[in-house]
């Protein structure tokens, strides 16, 4: 197995050689997970209520960002799709860096969930034998399943792409695609198991609408490849990494029908809600209008949809999907707008007003904001740890020793078996 | 025979202080100190405890799954911690159902004043955090006639020098304990289940506070221990049942128990004793000649979410 | 002297539970089922040194007419049960005023008060009887005690303001006040409850 020492100690070396930009960003993300830890030691020692959950909103900040984040990781597909099912090559090469986002993401899903739990210590319970896991009723244990099947596809479909570009090796096809065409409807079951967590609560009418499936999807497509898309232009510039223009503009358009959708099922829900105008309005009157002098979600409610909709506009237009600075601009507007939509938008009016009628307006503590500052910090070195090795394997600069001298052309490592 | 003792009204009885209503300067009472050494000694034994729970603990099995034997090591462990953190013996049992027994309970709401006794003798039976966090099994709604049952014009936090206000009435609400629960539905660990005679109960050892019952429990009725219970060894009640009102860990869930360690035992649930109108009716539902039967059979009685479908045990009833 | 006061107290007690369960079964105050056992509460004390009546009205002239009262005002300042047309001896007995009547004229001892309630108030002493109306502690399987309507409601003004623990012979029982309840303190909301 010294190929397997030979290929982790180069790992180490890509990963601990960069430029200054390079180091600058690391030192921010452990930074971030300094922060995190200092503020984690806070709520293990207080409990949670070193945040600002109570019992009238029990879910906030870490379950927000858990949802957000599991639609991230679901949005590895979009890139999968027009990839591996319909064979286009530009896109086919970059693949696998949206597969290692959703590896980060579902890692930083995990430590959300985590951190949100009363007893931690006691994760095992959800665990099949040794635990008493509640399944098939409990939505949480097929979300639990899910999320790690998910996670362990996707490693070992990343893990078996690189090693075998590393080694100079064409991947067997017939072991590989039938993997990557079974992540796309895992990849949709993720999120839409999540959405069933919430979908199937009839206390939370807010939540009990059919359309909350859809709308999870709709807009993690839209939200999670913008990530890809700022990523491929660093890495054409870091690395050179030939990365068509194509190929990111191909994924801006789907991104752009996903746009769509996923306001056009916002105008369905809002339609609904305010047109029957039951008592069920409440909640949604919350969010977008307040209820008595309770507004501290309205700013956000209109800046989210501001976001949405001039994100869709740039995504829409050609000409502004082709400039990089409209099309940057519209992925960041995009990536705030459902970020604001998943976290505050769906978890706080689902349970403002309570089950009771009571208004408690909620907002983060900073042992809340630390937490998750060290999540996301986590989430992303991760990701910049795969990333920095990953790209040096397709680049070719990163190959086993043997292979070093008289490399392979590229596109014979990291393709499928003749 | 003398009557048996009937449980204080408590109408005189100062109510529970907040902290900010201490004096400055204020000599301190023996009870004071003792309650301020309890909780010096439970602030260092919650800093050691925060860092994990004990090896026993760690593996103890899920309460359905104890052999008898392993039951009562459990039970004499909870009593022993019970000393250490309040310095005082207690008795923990774990009675299971009765035979022939499903319970009902009836809540007259032609009669509640909302004098809030029933909330804070239940929080001095069952042992529940008293300020940090403040936890309250019964919630009683100040609603208006004029509007009848309706959350968008219900107040919790009402205060009143005098109850009834005019034109309101009151309804407390309190775990439903659901035919069809939907907590323990959606509990991804079992940890919360219902038991024969119809109580919904937790282990609390075995939870591990994701709060998906929290999200699900239409009537909020489910409470989390947000931080280390605030519990002083004079307040705390020594008569314990394992599922129901033993203190209870950070980070875990816990709710109305119809108070099992009571009721399990044939005695009515101290929010029933304790209320002076006689607003609350508990009795045995297989028992045709029981007070909650002949609620069923001559008043209008109604239950809580009915298009929820969750066939609660408890039920509303206007006796005129 | 110990073992003999041991005696007599439990003499006492047997002979004070039949006293209490009696008139429960005899009179029909309360229905008990075959596994429960109901015990009567103490009645609330009557105003000091009233009782008996007839130490005083035993020598008074007896004037039927309907008046104001040159005494009782304690009862009359509060008079309420249907004051535009009921007045003191349509409950109270002329000839005896140790006794009360009902419309009928029968006699009805004060530890029976309950069933001269019960005479416009069918329903209520109906519901009584089973359990419906008015409060019982005890058990739910068994013994439990109930209480009369007096102990909850003062008969000159029935109408529930609230309601007092006293001790009557060294028994804890209630007594109905003329003020109403104080609530106790409202919960704290969650944003009162910061880290």
């Amino acid at each position: 197995m010294s190929g397997v020492t030979e290929f982790l100690r180069g790992c180490l070396r890509e990963v601990t050689t960069g430029n200054r930009s390079y180091w600058a960003w690391i030192g921010f993300l452990l930074a971030a997970i300094a922060v995190g830890i200092a503020a984690y030691s806070v709520q293990a020692g207080a409990g949670l209520i070193a945040t600002n959950m109570r019992d009238d909103v029990s879910w906030a900040f870490y379950v927000g960002n858990f949802t957000f984040l599991v639609g991230v990781a679901a949005a590895a597909v979009l890139l999968v799709v027009p990839a591996y099912v319909y064979q286009w090559k530009p896109i086919k090469e970059v693949a696998v860096l949206g597969e290692l986002l959703a590896v980060s993401a579902l890692i930083m899903c995990l430590l959300f969930i985590l951190v949100d739990m009363g007893h931690p210590d006691r994760f095992l319970h959800i665990v099949p034998i040794i635990g008493s896991p509640n399944w098939p009723s409990s939505m949480l244990t097929w979300d639990a399943l899910v999320l790690n099947a998910y996670l362990l596809l996707n490693l070992v479909l990343v893990l078996y792409l690189l090693f075998k570009t590393y080694r100079g090796q064409p991947y067997n096809v017939r072991v590989f695609l039938p993997l990557v065409l079974l992540s796309i409807p895992m990849a949709i079951s993720t999120h839409t198991v999540t959405a069933f967590l919430y979908n199937g609560m009839a206390a939370r009418p807010y939540w009990n609408a059919s359309i909350l499936a859809p709308r999870f999807i709709a807009s993690a497509f839209c939200s999670g490849p913008s990530v890809m898309i700022i990523l491929f232009q660093v890495l054409r510039r870091a690395f050179r990494f030939d990365i068509k223009d194509e190929a990111i503009w191909k994924i801006a358009e789907l991104m752009a029908y996903a746009m769509f959708l996923n306001l056009f099922l916002l105008g369905a829900e809002l339609f609904k809600e305010y047109y029957s105008a039951t008592e069920h309005l409440l909640y949604t009157k919350y969010y977008w209008q307040g209820i008595g002098g309770h507004r501290t979600l309205v700013p956000y409610a209109w800046l989210s949809l501001a976001s949405s909709v001039v994100a869709f506009v740039l995504f829409l237009v050609p000409r502004t999907r082709r400039r990089f600075v409209t099309l940057n601009l519209g992925c960041l507007l995009i990536w705030a707008g459902v970020y604001i939509e998943k976290g505050m938008g769906l978890i706080i009016p689902g349970f403002t007003p309570s089950t009771l009628g009571q208004i408690y307006p909620y907002a983060p503590t900073a042992v809340e904001w630390g937490i998750a500052a060290g999540v996301f910090g986590v989430g992303f070195l991760v990701f910049t740890v795969l990333v920095k090795i990953a790209v040096p394997i397709l680049v070719g600069t990163f190959r086993a020793p043997e292979r070093a001298q008289g490399s392979e052309p590229s596109h014979a490592a990291g393709a499928p078996t003749p | 025979m003398t009557s048996p003792r009937l449980p204080l009204l408590r109408s005189g009885e100062p109510s529970p202080r907040h902290p900010e209503e201490a004096v400055a300067g204020e000599a301190l009472s023996p009870g004071r100190r003792a309650f301020l050494r309890t909780a010096a000694a439970g602030a260092a034994m919650a800093a050691l405890s925060s860092c994990g729970t004990g090896v026993e603990e760690f593996f103890q099995k899920h309460f359905k799954e104890l052999k008898p034997d392993e039951l009562a090591r459990v039970l004499a462990r909870i009593e022993r911690r019970n000393r250490e953190r309040f310095g005082r013996d207690t008795k923990v049992g774990a009675e299971g159902p009765r035979a022939g027994v499903f319970f009902g309970y009836g809540l007259d709401i032609s009669r509640c004043v909302g004098c809030r006794r029933c909330v804070y003798a239940c929080v001095r039976e069952n042992n529940q955090s008293r300020r940090h966090p403040q936890i309250h099994w019964i919630q009683v709604l100040e609603m208006e006639k004029e509007h009848g049952v309706d959350l968008s014009h219900a107040d919790l936090y009402y205060e009143a020098d005098a109850v009834p206000r005019p034109g309101k009435f009151y309804f407390p609400v309190q775990c439903q304990q659901c035919r069809n629960p939907p907590c323990v539905r959606t509990c991804p660990t079992g940890a919360t289940w219902k038991e024969p005679d119809g109580i919904v109960v937790i282990d609390y050892n075995w939870c591990i506070g994701c709060r998906c019952c929290m999200s699900a429990c239409p009537y909020g009725a489910r409470h989390f221990n947000w931080a280390n219970p605030t519990l002083a060894a004079e307040e705390l009640n020594p008569d314990e049942h394992y599922l129901g009102n033993r203190p209870r860990p950070k980070g875990v869930v816990e709710k109305c128990t119809f108070c099992i360690q009571r009721t399990r035992r044939g005695r009515y649930p101290a929010c029933v004793e304790v209320c002076p109108v006689g607003a609350r009716k508990f009795g045995n539902l297989l028992d045709p000649e029981s007070e909650i039967r002949r609620v069923m059979e001559t008043k209008r009685v109604f239950v809580f979410k009915e298009e929820l479908a969750t066939q609660p045990q408890f039920y509303y009833f206007y006796a005129t | 002297m110990g073992p003999r006061i041991g005696w007599f107290l439990l003499l006492a007690a047997g002979a004070g539970s039949f006293i209490a369960v009696g008139p429960a079964v005899a009179a029909g105050g309360a229905a008990a089922t075959a596994s429960e056992t109901l015990v009567e509460a103490e009645a609330p004390p009557f105003s000091e040194g009233i009782f008996p009546c007839s130490s005083c009205h035993g020598d008074l002239p007896k004037n039927g007419e309907r008046r104001e009262l040159a005494f009782h005002d304690e009862q009359q300042s509060i008079f309420s049960h249907d004051a535009e047309h009921r007045w003191c001896l349509d409950c109270h007995d002329l000839e005896n005023r140790d006794v009360l009547h009902l419309t009928s004229g029968a006699k009805v001892k004060f530890s029976e008060s309950y069933l001269l309630c019960g005479q416009c108030h069918g329903d209520k002493l109906r519901d009584w009887r089973l359990g419906i109306h008015g409060k019982r502690v005890g058990r739910w399987d068994g013994a439990k005690t109930y209480f009369l309507c007096v102990n909850c409601h003062n008969p000159h003004a029935p109408r529930f303001k609230g309601v007092a623990e006293v001790v009557v012979d060294g028994k804890p029982t209630v007594a109905p006040t003329q003020e109403f309840l104080k609530p106790e303190p409202r919960p704290r909301r969650p944003e009162e409850q910061r880290q």
